[in-house]
């Protein structure tokens, strides 16, 4: 791919093939994870229709530029989903596919969590929850400082919202007006020990993050409908309101098995027989999709 | 039910410490804004030649006050949040800014010690931290204040040069040599600082100028200790004709281990000072050193206890530690004698 060839915000995706592209993220996890022998499958699930939304469809980007200084930004929060990223991203250009065999393999760019200096695409190393929304105000900041109009975007867990620092990168946007800042809240309602609520309880999100001076949108965070408008919708850069996007999603979402039992496949490794039948049911719907 | 007095007792009075601690913040070498400030006014003069130098501070930014008027578009205040500055300076220099953060150094390096590894140091990023008020400088404030653990805590990160300047103008002199620096880079601020040097010296990456030559005895010190060893060093030639190797080890990281090991083994002696825990700061660095190459030579540390520290005036504190141009004398003294 040339270097100057830019995808840009908006670009045609329907519905059907939203949804595809996210089952299609679920099905190169569960491969990932076969491979790598332990990993993250139903945080992955509760934010796959999101990933798909924003690099097939909201990003500005430049894969065969990936430090185009203007590009928008993502930012994986909550970075023990990035199983669910690599095939993207390899997919839009950024490394070769080859790249996915040597997942989770010494020596490999690609880990469990991302790291920035190791694989194209990643605009921030992650992993230590609570640190990405400070970093994003920090590129927001950057982007009013040097004139540039690019968007910054934050996937966080509701779990890594209990982090104090989150609390203080929210204040700071608001303070900053940064309006070219989105925070995008995956409230699949757990954390790796169990129920957020039980844990320590982070509603009323919406009032929460209404009351630190953001615009809020609550969506359905699997329904490709919505997520399309969302993402069309959003204020302009130039606007003065950070805005967060809590998406109401299921842990585990488009595993049958797994969303009854959320907790027990966050961390985890699919037998044999769970593995063909996750791949059967996951196939199935995109036959179906597919018409 | 007693009763509560606003007056004191006749004839009580309240004992008035001898040295202040305002003396800390008014010392009389400090005339011109480079010497009250060195770390201020760099960062100034840096800005005008470099516009993608952003500051940022938390409740500190009386510190980078005349940056502030001059730039005021490229100061962001973070307020008292010291966590959220370090990621979001990280950011900052993800986007090609060049961030200088101003925090009291219990809570940069310390409170922002995870922040910075994670988002500064492993991404390699031109992100400065500044940490003023270092060591005991805030004395009676309490424990909370002091800062004797960051050299310990930086000097562990992957990517990060550590800097600790021996007095004003070897302050600025370092905040210029390293401004391009495409790393992380913390600056350790002492504010108990004499003048060591009458013209800044020209510092070369990672290495140790040498204020002194002698081959009895080897004194190494950063910070305040720098002006402790040279002190020593002149009382140690004019009293007992001992003749010492003085470095100026303002980079701790990386550090000058072929000065280091040249010296030691010539003079057979080594004695480190520093306003920093004996654990982990330069008296560690050096005796790691010493100890790869197999060297067999007499250690002394001049340092601050690893246990619970007194509280008061920082003058005072000095004196009770040994932070001293006689205690570092002495130890010298009895280094070379035993």
């Amino acid at each position: 791919m040339p270097a100057d060839i830019t995808l840009e915000r908006g670009r045609a995706l329907t519905e059907a093939e939203l949804l595809r592209r996210a089952d299609w993220v679920r099905l190169q996890t569960i491969d990932l994870i076969a491979q790598a022998g332990l990993g993250h499958y139903s945080s992955t699930f509760s934010c796959a229709e999101l990933v798909a939304t924003l690099y097939y469809h909201a990003l500005r980007l430049r894969p065969a530029e990936p430090n185009w200084p203007d590009r928008d930004r993502f930012l994986l929060g909550k970075g023990h989903v990035a199983t669910g990223l690599w095939p993207v991203l390899a997919d839009l250009g950024y490394y070769p596919h080859d790249w996915l065999k040597q997942f989770g393999k010494v020596g490999s760019p690609l880990n469990d969590h991302p790291n920035m200096k190791l694989a194209h695409g990643i605009d921030f190393s992650s992993g230590s929850l609570g640190h990405n929304l400070s970093v994003g105000a920090g590129m927001a900041l950057a982007a009013r400082l040097t004139g540039r109009d690019y968007r910054t975007f934050v996937l966080t867990g509701d779990g890594e919202l209990q982090e104090g620092q989150v609390w203080e990168a929210a204040m700071a946007a608001s303070h900053y007006k940064l309006g070219n800042l989105v925070a995008i809240i995956d409230a699949n309602g757990f954390s790796g020990a169990g129920p957020t609520s039980q844990a320590m309880n982070i509603e009323p999100l919406a009032k929460r993050f209404e009351a630190f001076g953001w615009t809020v949108r609550e969506i359905d965070g699997h329904h490709a409908p919505v997520l399309l408008r969302t993402f069309d919708e959003l204020p302009d850069p130039a606007s003065e309101e950070p805005v967060a996007i809590i998406a109401r999603t299921r842990k585990g979402h488009g595993v049958e098995f797994m969303e009854k039992q959320p907790q027990a496949w966050h961390l985890g490794l699919l037998n044999a027989e769970q593995y063909a039948d996750v791949v059967a049911e996951i196939s199935a719907r995109m036959e179906l999709a597919n018409g | 039910m007693p009763t509560w007095s606003r007056r004191s007792p006749p004839g009580w009075s309240w004992p008035m410490a001898e040295k202040k601690m305002v003396d800390v913040f008014s010392d009389v070498e400090r005339e011109t804004a480079m010497t009250a400030n060195p770390a201020g006014y760099a960062v100034t003069e840096l800005g005008a030649e470099d516009e993608r130098i952003v500051t940022l501070a938390a409740d500190m930014s009386n510190t980078v006050a005349e940056f502030i008027a001059k730039f005021p578009e490229r100061y962001i205040e973070c307020g008292i949040a010291e966590t959220n500055s370090v990621s979001l300076a990280a950011g900052l220099a993800s986007a090609g800014l060049i961030p200088y953060i101003y925090s009291m150094s219990p809570f940069g390096m310390l409170k922002t010690c995870e922040q910075w590894r994670t988002d500064v140091d492993y991404n390699h990023l031109p992100v400065r931290l500044v940490g003023r008020l270092s060591g005991l400088a805030m004395g009676y404030f309490g424990t909370s204040h002091y800062a004797v653990e960051d050299i310990a805590i930086a000097r562990t990160m992957n990517n990060t040069v550590v800097l600790s300047p021996g007095d004003a103008a070897s302050c600025v002199s370092l905040m210029r040599s390293t401004a391009s620096l495409e790393v992380p880079v913390y600056i350790r601020i002492a504010e108990a600082v004499s003048r060591v040097y009458d013209e800044a010296p020209d510092y070369e990456f990672g290495k140790w100028p040498r204020l002194r030559t002698g081959s009895d005895v080897t004194l190494i010190g950063h910070g305040m200790g720098l002006g402790l060893c040279a002190a020593a060093a002149e009382a140690l030639y004019e009293h007992d004709s001992i003749e010492a190797d003085v470095f100026d080890a303002a980079y701790l990281r990386p550090y000058d281990e072929t000065a280091l090991l040249a010296s030691a083994a010539k003079t057979g002696h080594v004695l480190t000072v520093e306003e920093h825990s004996v654990a982990g700061g330069l008296g560690s660095l050096v005796a790691e050193a010493i100890a790869r190459a197999g060297l067999s030579v007499r250690l002394g540390q001049v340092a601050l206890p690893d246990k619970d520290l007194e509280v008061g005036v920082p003058a005072d504190l000095y004196e009770y530690y040994g932070l001293t141009p006689s205690n570092v004398a002495a130890k010298a003294r009895s280094l070379v004698r035993r």
